[in-house]
């Protein structure tokens, strides 16, 4: 842990959003991380997100499960609501947090361990139901904060810190997502935020579950030379072929409008995700393309990254069940709850 | 670009800015630490290998240090580095076997020094413990040249002067007072084998103008004469309506000193704006505290004389351009006083310097003089302080004596002059734990500390009473909690660099990036995490990074040396070191085994 707190220092070029605010307004407090772990720098490129798309912090609401993914929250936008559950249960928690109130941007912060062991059942129904979540999953291939044991997306024969291969396939989050109807798919890598960030701006942005699986090395425990998830196999083995940049209404003005063959989906308050670079004949809109790709990826011992699937138009949690748009938290008791004698009205319409 | 050299003493001397800006290049993080810690003793000699003299400078020094201080850039105020290195020659204990001692066989050779001043007194200070036989002819009958006759008493007690001149002079100097050099041709011919002209510049500048001669005259006062006449107590009063003409320090210290005299009425009057002025900014504070009106835009015009009497003086009331260059006069005015004191410059008189024996004199009769070894076009002749290139400060004063003594040794050494003793340096690693460090990294946002001051009334009753109370314990403590120990770097090994990103995310002030290397500075300087403006503040750049092909940058300017890039990163590529630049005096040299 660090021996002092960030200093908080008044710098002239520190640009403020169109709230005032800096990007230091948009921190937490001081990690308790590995130094160099990969999820302190996801917290530096959500940070950067937020700053840059100039949200209000008491708008976020953050939660987690257990892990040392699940304990950043507490290191980015003090200001937000923050909720740490209990180990994999992040999903459910987010679901109801958003059913209460819908207007606020739930982002869940989970590992690999958290989201595909003990946690898989959750997640699975939260991408179904197409919960409006930006899921982030920090990815290192091992139980951080349980000492270095395989979690499920270890891969067949990478080691461990002492050299014993595993055995046991793994899960792909990537894929899970995808053949579950997932509507937005992604794949970063801790040390590439120039990715990252435009990849967390449009999942910030859109509407439905956003599942970004972050390859982000443990440096403790899975940063060595057998492993598949260090910071020089993922440098060596990354297939980036999709470049994306996320464009704010504002932005989407003054941009370059895209080549030919480049594709751009409009949000719907008006922002872009444009892609400036895509593989031959890949289209991010088409799951299929978007499964093929990646197995192709796979079997060649590549790591595809990037922005690789999304589909604007799917129904959320809320249309599913059509709520009304007001957030539940603003509605009066007595509508919410409209009390015994309607509620026996109601039972007896069914008799 | 190509990666930096830090093997070059420079890159990192520049980054620790107060000493690269400190003429002597006093090591300042190192002494305000020893403050800190209590440890005066050191911190004084800390101070005085490189500026002799930290009482004096404790409490004049024209501290080009503290504009150039990197607190400046982050909260506006430097740290008050002149300040604290009066707290440390104020609470030293006794390091009186601990200053450097004469030699105690003779190398047998002879240097002559003219005047006592810090230039001179400098030279002595260096070459006595070398053996050389030093001997130092003053006109005047104490030693101290301006600091003692011309930098009032109130600003500079007597007891600091004479014990920091005295450890000097007790190391065998042999002085020569009352001896006033009027021939360097005579000199030359009494064998020494070198001799250094510190004769300062002793001649104040006149202003001749109508009325200056029609019996005004013993009113008229040239300044930094009647401050002489003060300080050897010839002159003990004044009128009590004063015109000080002039804006520099000079002008400061005749308006507070004539206040103390009995002037009731003081005003200094200056023909330009005031963002023209050469006075120190904390200077012209000061006298405006003890109550000097000062009158800007008002151009002497003539002094006014009733009956052989000066009653006054004419000033023309001009408006400037906006550069302050040309003026229009719009109206005359005549104020009324009883004395004028002219602080208009100095200038420099080597009457008593013969043109014939082989030194050069140049530009406004300055004599050549080499800027590096102070050596003049005489090989035996040097010249340093206000004597070299016109009137400066005793901290250039001091930076002079020092090289002109390296001068001086590498000659009767049979060393060329422009030879110069290596520079060297050090880098201490300062890791005490995974993440402790052998400095306080913490960044302290106190204010800078306002410095206390005696009573206006007590003041003037005392011509000597020193008016600047020192810092107390409590404000002493917080001010070196604000040096951001500039000298401890963030010290990067490419090789080690796993490019995570730990220590871009960690930095509080962005001044650090991992990004593809660019041909063009500027270019550089624009694609970094926070664009890097300051041209003049360096790039720190690594070789190539082996996972990526990119590299490291930092933008010097306004890293805190908080270390937390260190202890961020996981496998030590940034490492918190101690910076130690090794300047060479005279004799320190290592072509010659001393
Ligand atoms: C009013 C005033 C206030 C100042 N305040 C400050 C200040 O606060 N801080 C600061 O840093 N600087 C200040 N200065 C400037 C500073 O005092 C000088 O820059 C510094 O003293 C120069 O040192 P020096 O050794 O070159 O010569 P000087 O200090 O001028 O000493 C020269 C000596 O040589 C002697 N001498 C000259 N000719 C001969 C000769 N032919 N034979 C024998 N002896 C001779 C003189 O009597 C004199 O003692 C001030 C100057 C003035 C005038
Ligand atoms: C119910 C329960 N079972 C087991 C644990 C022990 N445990 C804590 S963290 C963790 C795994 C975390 O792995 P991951 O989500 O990948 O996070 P990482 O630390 O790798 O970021 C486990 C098994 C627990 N805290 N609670
Ligand atoms: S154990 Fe691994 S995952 Fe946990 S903080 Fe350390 S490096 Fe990060
Ligand atoms: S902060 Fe300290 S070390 Fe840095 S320039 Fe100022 S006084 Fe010197
Ligand atoms: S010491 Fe390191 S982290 Fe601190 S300001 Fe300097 S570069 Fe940034
Ligand atoms: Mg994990």
């Amino acid at each position: 842990m660090p021996s002092i707190r960030k200093p908080l220092i008044p710098l002239a070029p520190h640009a403020t959003n169109s709230l005032g605010l800096t990007v230091r307004d948009y921190e937490g407090s001081m990690s308790t991380l590995c130094a160099g772990c990969g999820h302190d720098s996801i917290t530096a490129a959500i940070v950067q997100t937020f700053f840059e798309l100039d949200t209000p912090p008491e708008l976020i609401a953050k939660l987690s499960g257990i892990g040392c993914s699940s304990k950043t929250p507490t290191y980015f936008v003090a200001g937000a609501h923050g909720f740490n559950s209990v180990h994999g249960r992040m999903p459910p928690i987010v679901t109801g947090a958003n059913a209460a109130n819908r207007a606020n941007i739930h982002i869940g912060i989970s590992g690999d361990g958290d989201s595909l062991s003990i946690g898989t059942g959750h997640l699975v129904h939260a991408i179904r139901k197409n919960v409006n979540m930006v899921y982030i999953i920090e990815n290192n291939g091992v139980y951080g904060l349980t000492k270095g044991q395989f979690s499920p997306t270890a891969d067949i024969g990478s080691t461990t810190k002492r050299g014993i291969p595993n055995d046991v396939p793994p899960i792909d989050p990537v894929e899970l997502a995808l053949s579950l109807g997932a509507s937005f798919v992604a794949r970063g890598f801790s040390g590439d935020k120039k990715q990252l960030i435009p990849i967390l701006k449009a999942a910030v942005e859109h509407h439905g579950f956003a599942l970004i699986d972050v390859i982000s090395p443990c440096i403790q425990f899975n940063n060595h030379q057998g492993s598949t998830k260090s910071y020089k196999y993922i440098r060596e083995h990354e297939l980036n072929e999709i470049d994306s940049v996320f464009l704010q209404p504002s932005e989407v003005i003054t941009a370059e409008l895209p080549a030919d063959s480049s594709v751009s989906i409009t949000m719907h308050d008006g922002s872009k995700i444009l892609f400036r670079t895509l593989p031959d004949n890949y289209d991010p809109r088409d799951r299929n393309a978007a499964i093929n790709y990646v197995n192709r990826a796979k079997a060649n011992g590549e790591v595809p990254t990037g922005l690789l699937f999304v589909d604007h138009g799917l129904p959320d949690i809320h249309d599913l069940n059509r709520t009304t748009q007001e957030p539940l938290i603003n509605l009066p008791f007595e509508k919410l709850c409209p009390g015994r004698n309607e509620l026996m009205k109601f039972q007896e319409s069914f008799v | 670009m190509k990666p930096t050299d830090i093997n070059n003493p420079n890159f990192f001397h520049r980054v620790v800015d107060c000493q690269w800006a400190c003429p002597a290049h006093t090591n300042v993080p190192e002494y305000i630490r020893l403050i800190a810690q209590g440890r005066y003793d050191d911190a004084y000699m800390v101070n005085r290998t490189s500026n002799v003299f930290p009482g004096i400078l404790g409490r004049t020094c024209d501290r080009p240090c503290e504009p150039a201080c990197r607190r400046e850039r982050v909260d506006g105020t430097p740290v008050a580095i002149c300040r604290l290195k009066r707290v440390a020659a104020d609470l030293k204990g006794d390091i009186t076997q601990r200053l450097p001692k004469g030699a105690e066989t003779a190398n047998g050779k002879k240097v002559a020094c003219v005047g006592a001043g810090p230039a001179s007194l400098t030279v002595a200070n260096d070459l006595l413990p070398l053996g050389y036989e030093v001997h130092i002819f003053e006109t005047a009958l104490k030693p101290g040249g301006l600091m003692r006759t011309n930098i009032p008493s109130f600003r500079l007690p007597e007891e600091v002067l004479d014990s920091e001149i005295e450890a000097i002079v007790s190391m065998g100097a042999q002085m020569h007072y009352g001896t006033e050099i009027a021939s360097m041709k005579q000199l030359l011919d009494n064998g020494f084998d070198s001799i250094f002209v510190g004769s300062g510049a002793p001649r104040g500048k006149d202003l001749e103008l109508e009325g200056r001669r029609d019996g005004g005259e013993s009113r008229i006062h040239i300044g930094i004469d009647w401050l002489q006449s003060v300080a050897f107590g010839h002159v003990t009063e004044i009128g009590k309506r004063v015109l000080v003409i002039g804006v520099g320090n000079t002008a400061m210290d005749c308006c507070r000193t004539a206040r103390r005299l009995g002037g009731k009425d003081v005003k200094i009057m200056a023909r330009r704006p005031r963002e023209y002025f050469k006075a120190s900014p904390w200077e012209l504070e000061d006298a405006e505290e003890e109550g000097i009106e000062i009158i800007v835009n008002h151009a002497p015009k003539r002094f006014v004389i009733d009956d052989g009497q000066l009653v006054g003086m004419e000033f023309d009331i001009v408006k400037w351009d906006e550069s302050a260059t040309r003026s229009q006069v719009l109206d005359t005015v005549i104020i009324p006083c009883d004395d004028v004191i002219l602080a208009i410059g100095q200038e420099n008189a080597f009457t008593w310097i013969e043109r014939d024996i082989g030194i050069e004199f140049g530009k406004w009769d300055m004599p050549v003089v080499d800027e590096v070894t102070m050596q003049s076009t005489h090989p035996q002749i040097y010249f340093g302080g206000d004597a070299a290139f016109g009137p400066k400060n005793i901290i250039w004063a001091v930076a002079h004596g020092h090289e002109a003594a390296i001068s001086i040794d590498n000659q009767c050494q049979g060393i060329p002059v422009s030879d110069r003793p290596p520079v060297g340096m050090n880098l201490i690693n300062q890791k005490m734990g995974l993440t402790e460090w052998s400095y306080h990294n913490d960044f302290n946002p106190s204010p800078r500390q306002q410095m206390t001051h005696v009573d206006l009334t007590k003041r003037f009753e005392d011509l000597s009473l020193e008016v600047e109370l020192g810092f107390s314990p409590e404000q002493t403590a917080r001010e070196v909690e604000r040096c951001l120990n500039c000298d401890v770097e963030p010290v990067f090994r490419a090789q080690l660099c796993i490019e995570c990103d730990a220590c871009i995310d960690v930095c509080p002030v962005q001044c650090l990036t991992i990004t593809e290397n660019r041909e063009d500075e500027l270019d550089l300087r624009m694609h970094l995490t926070a664009p890097a403006e300051a041209l003049d503040k360096l790039l720190y750049v690594s070789s190539t990074l082996a996972q990526t092909g990119r590299i490291m940058v930092k933008d010097e300017n306004i890293c805190v040396h908080c270390g937390l890039c260190a202890e961020r990163c996981p496998t030590a590529a940034w490492n918190m070191e101690k910076f130690v630049l090794q300047l060479s005096y005279a004799g320190t040299s290592t072509h010659k085994g001393h």
